[in-house]
């Protein structure tokens, strides 16, 4: 590329031609096809500009603060003392990368494994599972605004989990993923792949944790295929650490009769963009989106959710919740498309945000595009603050107020937990809540 | 309502009225033109030249018109808000408008003084002279210039001013220059800068303090010309503790190709006062309707926007409230009624600016065959502030299959004193109902009509009686042929 031409530093950052030709070159041996994709999705992520303040899906973010400069690529694990996953009970298998690469891992059952079940690096699927890796990875419209970290994301990413369930198998216990960033300025690309066969089962915690204080930059991304009557639980708890630019770019394909439930979980991070599209294709399809947010200091999380229902008699839920302390900062923007031929669609998106601090702010943007008439859709979006009756309540019953107010704002939450059909992951998810309060 | 058929092919109005036996109504009614010899005609396009020419035939003084200039390049620098907005915006050729129109006629003093063919129109437009005995006010625009203007004596007694805004400017700038353009800055949208640029005619009304106006005063708003975008700016003042309802209505008949209405309204109500604003919007269904509509609330202040929105192929239209003082209440009640080509994209602006202000938003639309109807909304609470409460609530009902509607709020709260609320839902006629008045011998359209009234019957209550009766009769006729 002659020089002139050489698009703005601050729309590339770190992520220059020189950084992706080193990355590029540690590709070499996969298949063609992943290169070729690699190099269009570079190309792609260069060519876009940077988010804008007219932009219309980053309306009410903060665009100043994405800075992609000041960071590095590198695939050497940094050994360290890595924090451990939130503890689920037995697991059905287990993966840990750091930094971009496999560090540790537990394989699935020899049992598991006779019936198809693959729980994965994606680098090893690209020998082992190529064709399957082929039509999943980032195969889903990007529609959220984020185009540009999704082809970063597919520019750069080099490992993360593959997981398939082949037809009719069910594993009872979750698989747990967790992606860990250590070191100062170190880039991360996570990125988890589910693909459930008709009526198999499957439950995946993803895991994203800073194991020491640096900042990280984290564009990762997860695709979920559920076909026909299959049932995925998709949990994802992030807690990267404070300082930390964070992309979570989620796709979720629902298939006729089958049930995607999903639960982001965020802590960490000092700037979190999450995108969430669910497409519901065929009749019978639901799918659950739950999230929830525990903002302090100055942090800013934005959630971007679309829930698309592409054919008639589809269901999709959706409930984030978000508790705001110090001056931190929540956007919620959502948007239910009803196609035409979507008929007896039933939609639900609520947005609840719990207010503790006079500081905090809190934008929600709940949307609806609707173009069949039989349908059933509903939204809401609240903020207020703990209400005082309640706590007044829990007074008089003799509880003292700091731990009335902590017990209503543990409570708030509890009403998205509840829906975990998974005991253990419920605690889990709650210890890493009461943890993230309590300090 | 919607014309039958092409007006350019309909006979004279009187053979062309179509009785409807079902509901009573003359269909055609409001659904002609008439040929007007103007005076002044600013001719077609927009240049500065356009400007210069408005504002020297309105003699207008010195600072309007740079006012004018200025609101002119604003203007023409401003992208159009497509990002957000509809493409259909692209449409709009203002090379092609007419920015102005004038007979030059003063505004008129009594009903005998005015011209017979603009008799002829309200005659037409179905103003029965019964009802004109109860009106307090009417200030009709007839293409730029207000035609006529009827101040009841009992309202001058009270000190109230109502006049068109070329007569207020020049006659009253102590009064109106302090407020002019201070609600809805000419930057507001690129629509808020070409009224502010052109406007002619309009309404600005001063209410003395504790002057409590019985009757609402009224406007009537018709394009009568063929391409012409009318530009009419209101402004209304009700001083401490003093009230007044302001109703507007607005028709067009259907030309061949598309015109432009796009007014600026701003309501000041100081401490303690109350402003409720009615507009019923009734344009044809090539007219491009946007309108830049804000409220200013002192201390203890309300202002109400009661907006109607059935005709039009585009309405943009998002009435406001800046909630300026404690206490301050702001309510905005939209219906919203969108048939086939046409696109109501409606909405309400709430911006809470002190403490314990309410702001209340309840919307319903209907979308009947491949309408389109939009709720946008905005509720803003900035830091810093205790005790503010907004509830919204958008109700939107499809009628056939390929009807569409869409709903984008934007809810900004900062702080945790306060409380905020939005609901939406989207539904269908319930079959069941259908089914059960069926049943008791209605037809299928009856049933319809009966149920689209149903779900609309709460906030039509809230109109003064003569606009529910008409509202209903409207959805009577819009949802004919909207079944099967």
């Amino acid at each position: 590329m002659p020089a002139s031409t050489l698009p703005a530093k601050s729309t590339i950052g770190s992520f220059t031609a020189e950084a992706f030709a080193e990355h590029l070159a540690t590709q070499n041996g996969n298949p063609t096809w992943w290169l070729e994709r690699k190099r269009a999705a570079y190309e792609k992520f260069a060519s876009l500009p940077m988010p804008a303040r007219t932009n219309e899906t980053w309306r009410f973010s903060n665009i100043g603060t994405l800075a992609l400069d000041g960071f590095e690529l590198t695939r050497t694990a940094l050994i360290a003392d890595y924090p451990a996953p939130p503890n689920v009970g037995p697991t059905a298998a287990a993966l840990a990368f750091a930094n971009n690469a496999i560090e540790k891992r537990q394989p699935v059952s020899d049992t598991l494994k006779a019936r198809g079940v693959i729980v994965t690096t994606i680098s090893d699927a690209l020998v082992a599972h190529a064709d399957l890796l082929r039509n999943h990875f980032m195969a889903q419209p990007q529609k959220l605004g984020s185009e540009k970290f999704a082809a970063l994301h597919t520019a750069f990413v080099s490992d993360g989990a593959f997981i398939y369930v082949p037809q009719g198998v069910e594993i009872t216990e979750p698989i747990v993923i967790s992606h860990y960033a250590t070191g100062a300025n170190k880039a991360v690309f996570p990125h988890t792949l589910v693909v459930a066969e008709e009526n198999a089962k499957v439950t995946v915690l993803d895991y994203f944790v800073s194991a020491d204080s640096g900042t990280h930059f984290a564009c990762g991304a997860n695709d979920l295929y559920a076909s026909h009557g299959a049932q995925i639980t998709y949990v994802a708890a992030q807690s990267w650490s404070p300082t930390t630019l964070s992309f979570q770019l989620n796709s979720t394909v629902v298939r006729r009769d089958a049930r995607v439930q999903s639960l982001n979980l965020h802590l960490g991070a000092r700037q979190a963009r999450h995108e969430s599209l669910s497409q519901l294709q065929a009749p019978g399809a639901f799918s659950e989106m739950l999230a929830l947010t525990v903002a302090t200091g100055s942090q800013e999380f934005d959630q971007r959710t679309l829930q698309i229902h592409q054919a008639p008699n589809t269901k999709s839920d959706l409930l984030y919740k978000n508790a705001l302390n110090d001056s931190a900062k929540t956007i919620f923007s959502g948007l239910i498309i009803v196609d035409q031929d979507a008929q007896k669609t039933d939609a639900y998106q609520s947005n609840r945000n719990l207010m503790l601090s006079e500081e905090a702010e809190v934008n929600s943007l709940p949307g609806l595009e609707i173009q069949a008439n039989d349908v059933r859709c509903t939204h809401g979006s609240t903020t207020s603050r703990v209400d005082p009756e309640q706590l007044y309540y829990l007074q008089s019953r003799g509880i003292h107020p700091k731990a009335a107010h902590q017990l209503l704002v543990f409570g708030f939450f509890e009403e998205v937990l509840n829906r975990l059909e998974s005991e253990p992951l419920h605690a889990a998810l709650r210890e890493l809540i009461e943890t993230k309060l309590k300090t | 309502m919607k014309p039958l058929s092409d007006p350019e092919t309909l006979a004279p109005a009187e053979e062309a009225a179509v009785e409807n036996p079902s509901v009573g109504i003359d269909q055609s009614a409001g659904n002609f033109s008439y040929d007007v010899t103007y005076e002044f005609d600013a001719g077609t396009g927009l240049n500065e030249k356009t400007v210069r020419y408005i504002s020297s035939v309105k003699k207008e003084a010195q600072w309007i018109l740079d006012f004018r200039l200025k609101a002119l390049k604003t203007f023409e620098s401003m992208p159009l808000p497509t990002h957000w907005a509809t493409k259909d915006l692209e449409n709009i050729d203002f090379n092609k408008i007419r920015y102005y129109l004038s007979q030059g006629q003063k505004p008129k003093r009594t009903w005998d003084e005015v011209p017979d063919d603009i008799k002829n129109t309200f005659e037409r437009l179905g103003i029965p002279e019964q009802e004109r005995k109860f009106l307090a006010g009417v200030e009709a625009q007839f293409d730029s210039e207000a035609a006529y203007s009827n101040i009841k004596d009992i309202v001058a007694k009270q000190g109230v001013i109502f006049c068109n805004s070329t007569e207020a400017l020049r006659e009253h700038p102590e009064l109106f220059r302090k407020w002019f353009g201070k609600v809805i800055p000419t930057s507001d949208n690129k629509f808020s800068a070409l009224n502010s640029a052109v406007f002619s005619g309009g309404s600005f009304i001063y209410v003395p303090p504790g002057v409590k106006v019985a009757q609402p005063l009224q406007a009537y708003f018709r394009i009568n010309a063929e391409n012409f975008g009318q530009f009419e700016r209101t402004l209304i003042i009700v001083d401490e503790g003093a009230e007044v309802t302001y109703m507007e209505g607005c028709t067009a008949p259907k030309f061949s190709t598309s015109t432009l209405h796009s007014a600026v309204v701003e309501l000041v109500a100081m401490k303690g006062a109350k402003i409720q604003y009615i507009t019923v919007q009734n344009w044809a269904s090539n007219v491009y309707n946007l309108v830049t509509k804000r409220g200013l609330a002192h201390e203890e202040a309300e202002i109400k926007w009661i907006d109607c929105n059935l005709g039009s192929r585009l309405t943009m239209k998002y009435p406001g409230v800046i909630l300026k003082g404690r206490k301050a209440r702001g309510e905005v009640i939209s219906i919203a009624l969108a048939n086939d080509g046409q696109h109501q994209d409606t909405g309400a602006k709430m911006v809470h600016a002190a403490d314990e202000t309410t702001s209340t938003i309840v919307s319903k639309s209907i979308s009947v065959g491949q309408g389109r109807a939009t709720y946008r909304g905005v509720v803003h609470i900035p830091k810093h502030l205790k005790g503010c409460k907004n509830n919204t609530e958008c109700d939107a009902l499809l009628i056939n299959t390929n009807s569409r509607t869409d709903t984008y709020p934007a809810i900004t709260v900062r702080g945790d004193q306060h409380a905020v609320q939005h609901e939406a839902s989207v539904s269908k006629v319930s079959e069941e109902q259908i089914f059960y008045m069926q049943q008791r011998g209605l037809t299928e359209g009856q049933a319809m009509s009966l149920s689209v009234n149903g779900f609309i019957n709460d906030l039509a209550r809230q109109f003064p009686m003569e606009y529910s009766v008409e509202l209903k009769r409207l959805i009577d006729l819009e949802m004919e042929g909207s079944v099967g």
